[in-house]
């Protein structure tokens, strides 16, 4: 039994659909601009990749505008367009056959500090009646199913970057116990003033102000990262069922594994994840045709997967591709993200720029694709993700 | 060979008490641990009680430097760990001298095939909460002063540094995350955890829920939809779970961190198994955020599926775990389940509801119930719902009022419900029971 990918829905600091972001992203567009919705003058950090022109009001329900965060807003819209692009919606399949399982990280936080102030400022009655599921890891699972009818499932993983390959696992564990679609990926952001000053308490961000030399994985000029907003959201579905409905597939989630090792710097739970996926998959590393890196942007974690990358794949022995260049780290949005670019590589057999770093400065270990995209047979695409802490997974994606 | 997953050791921290005697011995005998909230002034509020935990990290054994990196909710599922892991038998320990520093943990193979799902709703709110009150000065400032913020922020913000705590405490070196679908969290990352084993990812799992929600943002969420209680004149009596008198909810806190191995493992090891997973399911409601409709269609699914995945008829289960938070339409939603699920031997089961007890911790207490469905079918003893003295009319069932009851007890359900919309149900076995299906059949 495998698990297809019949829809895909994006919404990322760089493009507001799936083509859109496609287009830009192999233009080497970027979505890294100054914050425009708060002063940062206070702040050593002011860019951040921000998903601009998204209309809330034009693609959400206006019940569901009081009750949700930018963050929900965004999933919600990028649900719509993955389930549009898949054929699916209430009535496709039996109610209990669609389920829905998504990653989360910060939850509806813009939401939450708004409703913060009010307590603190003026008192609990003044408090949102929505406030207890719009700041909540598990909102944007709930809110989908909701929207969409989906009685099957439901599922919330949370391992930072990691948990947008998690939630795909999630739901491909779904389908092969019975359930034949499911709506999954993250979408994900709390770009307020709390938000950015909890990610700048991390010590990881770039306080580089010219976007050109923030956020530069894998350069020796790697100076922390730059936090972005958005993701995507997947339909994944048993490909016997998505092919008696005439669904077409995108693309194969054909393997996944994940490890976990707290040790700062080491290499030593991607490569066992990778290895865990490629085995799933049935692959060797030679089979692999391009890697899309973590690419955490901090010189002892760029090392850590440089290392990772040399021993699966030998010195240069894969391309890899870091189109977060273009839109910061996406939090639990990232790895979903890159798992929609995988497929999109797949379907154009094409392999996006990185933006920003130099060929001459970058760990001559990798084989980077930058600059320019680069035509190639692209039949499989591992997907890596590291998680604050300790978390790494690791997704093959092969054509359908 | 089908791969089984098998509970071999425990540790809980409840209101009440901290460890799995305790916490048992409180439930057997009824005893409630709500009280007026300490933890801040709660005048102001709504609702004044909370079943909190009086927890001494240092006591437990935490180092200065573990207690000031993480927030009371990843203390609180360390040190059930180090005590599930104790019990188990898997490392060293058990000699009352826990604690993270120089606590025993799993290594080599071991340690690369044991994985980490913790259920979770709330994340690291306290701290979240206290640390939003000294950047933002008190709620004054949209534009908060990072300057003023605590050197693990960034770790109280990720709900996955529990995991990430736990995973490191114990050596995991498997898969490791949190699972966050609010109250049915600690049933859910249980059933994860068990879909890990079976499918060949880990050989062990670390596996439970953690929560630490009594803080005012979760109070002031849950009294401005009157879905906690409003009396504050008997806060031992708080929580009354289908009693005609129930006034909503009380909130918890605590954990409850199970040991679950693949069963052909744990029976190579000789490891006491106090119970197999046979069977779990999870549905969404796709209807409402916090609303559930009276005739709990999604929850008598999810139940039904369990029973279906570990092959067992309703007149099988001997006891069913409640969801039982207090308030009239959770008490109405799966009392309906449970009839459509269960049929007339809805009628014949005890039902009961601890949350009468120890209150509402949200995405730890679906744990926590499993372990008390562990404990009911290793002491063949079903705990009551305290406080149920004036039964609502419209709930007809066996309630166990008040008082425990032995019971013989060969496979038990428990089930839950959450913001989101999200119904689950979980089964837990005596494995002799599923050897004996499987060769009847």
């Amino acid at each position: 039994m495998s698990t297809v990918i019949t829809g895909l829905g994006v919404m990322a600091p760089n493009g507001l659909s799936s083509e859109d972001y496609w287009t830009a992203t192999l233009n080497g567009d970027s979505g890294i601009a100054p914050i425009d919705r708060f002063d940062t003058s206070g702040y050593p950090v002011s860019l951040a990749g921000q998903v601009t022109g998204f209309e809330p009001e034009e693609l959400v329900p206006d019940r569901l505008m009081p009750q949700t965060d930018r963050m929900t807003r965004m999933a919600l819209a990028a649900a719509d367009a993955a389930l549009a692009a898949a054929g699916a919606g209430p009535g496709t399949l039996p109610e209990y056959d669609m389920g829905v399982a998504t990653a989360s990280t910060s939850g509806g936080l813009e939401f939450g500090q708004r409703e913060l102030q009010k307590l603190w400022g003026k008192g609990w009655q003044h408090v949102s009646a929505y406030m207890s599921f719009a700041w909540y890891y598990a909102v944007n699972t709930g809110q989908i199913s909701i929207k969409h009818g989906m009685r099957g499932p439901g599922g919330v993983v949370i391992s930072e970057q990691a948990g947008g390959l998690d939630a795909l696992a999630f739901a491909r564990r779904q389908i092969r116990k019975g359930t034949p679609l499911m709506v999954t990926g993250g979408v994900d952001g709390s770009l307020c003033p709390y938000g950015l000053a909890i990610q700048i308490a991390s010590g990881r961000l770039s306080t580089q102000d010219h976007p050109d030399l923030a956020y530069l994985p894998f350069d020796h000029r790697a100076n922390g990262y730059l936090p972005g907003e958005g993701g995507a959201i997947l339909v994944a579905e048993e490909r016997e069922s998505a092919q008696r409905r005439g669904a077409p597939a995108a693309g194969e989630l054909a393997g996944y594994g994940a490890a976990f090792d707290p040790s700062p710097g080491s290499r030593g739970a991607l490569v066992r994840a990778a290895r865990a996926a490629l085995a799933d998959a049935g692959l060797a590393a030679d089979g692999i045709d391009a890697v899309v890196a973590d690419a955490a942007g901090q010189q002892d974690d760029d090392q850590a997967e440089a290392d990772a990358l040399s021993e699966l794949f030998g010195p240069a022995g894969v391309p890899v591709c870091v189109p977060k260049t273009m839109t910061g780290r996406l939090l639990s949005g990232g790895a979903a993200l890159d798992t929609a670019t995988a497929l999109l590589a797949l379907r154009d057999q094409v392999l996006p720029p990185a933006i920003n770093i130099h060929p001459e400065l970058t760990d001559p270990r990798l084989d980077l694709v930058i600059g320019e995209p680069r035509e190639t047979p692209v039949r499989a695409v591992l997907v890596l993700a590291r998680g604050h802490g300790g978390f790494a997974s690791a997704a093959v994606l092969t054509r359908p | 060979m089908t791969r089984r997953a098998v509970i071999t050791g425990m540790g809980v921290i409840a209101p009440g008490g901290t460890g799995t005697k305790p916490f048992w011995e409180m439930l057997t005998a009824g005893r409630t641990a709500t009280r007026r909230i300490t933890f801040f002034d709660p005048e102001p509020y709504r609702c004044k009680v909370a079943a909190e935990c009086d927890f001494d990290p240092a006591a437990e054994g935490l180092s200065p430097r573990d207690i000031r990196r993480m927030d009371r909710v990843s203390q609180f599922a360390v040190v059930c760990t180090q005590e599930a892991l104790a019990d188990s038998g898997l490392v060293a320990g058990g000699d009352g001298a826990p604690g993270v520093a120089g606590a025993a943990a799993l290594e080599g193979e071991a340690a690369e095939r044991t994985g980490v799902a913790i259920g979770n709703a709330v994340g690291a709110t306290m701290s979240l909460e206290s640390e939003y009150v000294t950047v933002s000065d008190g709620g004054r400032d949209w534009l908060v002063d990072h300057r003023y913020a605590a050197p693990h922020l960034y770790e109280y913000f990720l709900p996955s540094s529990i995991a990430a705590e736990v995973a490191t405490a114990a050596g995991a070196g498997g898969p490791a995350s949190v699972v966050s679908t609010g109250c049915t969290s600690g049933i859910d990352a249980v059933a994860y955890a068990c879909d890990l084993i079976r499918e060949g990812s880990a050989d062990i799992m670390i596996t439970g829920g953690s929560d630490a929600p009594v803080s005012p943002i979760t109070l002031a969420c849950f009294d401005v939809i009157k879905a906690t209680t409003p009396q504050a004149d008997d806060p031992a009596r708080a929580c009354r779970p289908f009693d005609a008198t129930r006034s909503g909810l009380v909130l918890g806190e605590g954990a409850a961190i199970l040991v679950l191995e693949e069963y052909e493992h744990a029976r190579r090891r000789g490891a006491h198994i106090y119970a197999e997973i046979p069977g779990f399911a999870s549905r969404c409601n796709a209807f409402h955020m916090t609303g559930l409709k009276p005739d709990g269609r999604e929850m008598a699914e999810a139940i039904g599926v369990a029973l279906d995945e570990a092959r067992l008829a309703p007149e099988q289960i001997g006891y069913v775990n409640a969801h039982g938070s207090g308030t009239k339409q959770n008490d109405r939603h799966e009392t309906a389940a449970f009839k459509t699920a269960l049929g007339s031997h809805a009628y014949q089961i005890p039902v009961s509801g601890i949350k009468s007890m120890v209150g509402h911790s949200l995405g730890a207490i679906g744990s926590i119930e499993i372990a008390a469905c562990a404990l009911a079918l290793e002491h063949q003893v079903v705990p009551p719902t305290a406080n149920l003295s004036e039964p609502d009319p419209e709930c007809d069932l066996d309630y166990v009022p008040r008082e425990a009851r032995e019971a013989r007890l060969d496979a038990v359900l428990t089930v839950g419900s959450g913001f989101g919309g999200f119904q689950s149900a979980l089964v837990l076995a005596d494995p002799e029971l599923a050897d004996q299906e499987r060769s009847a059949a």
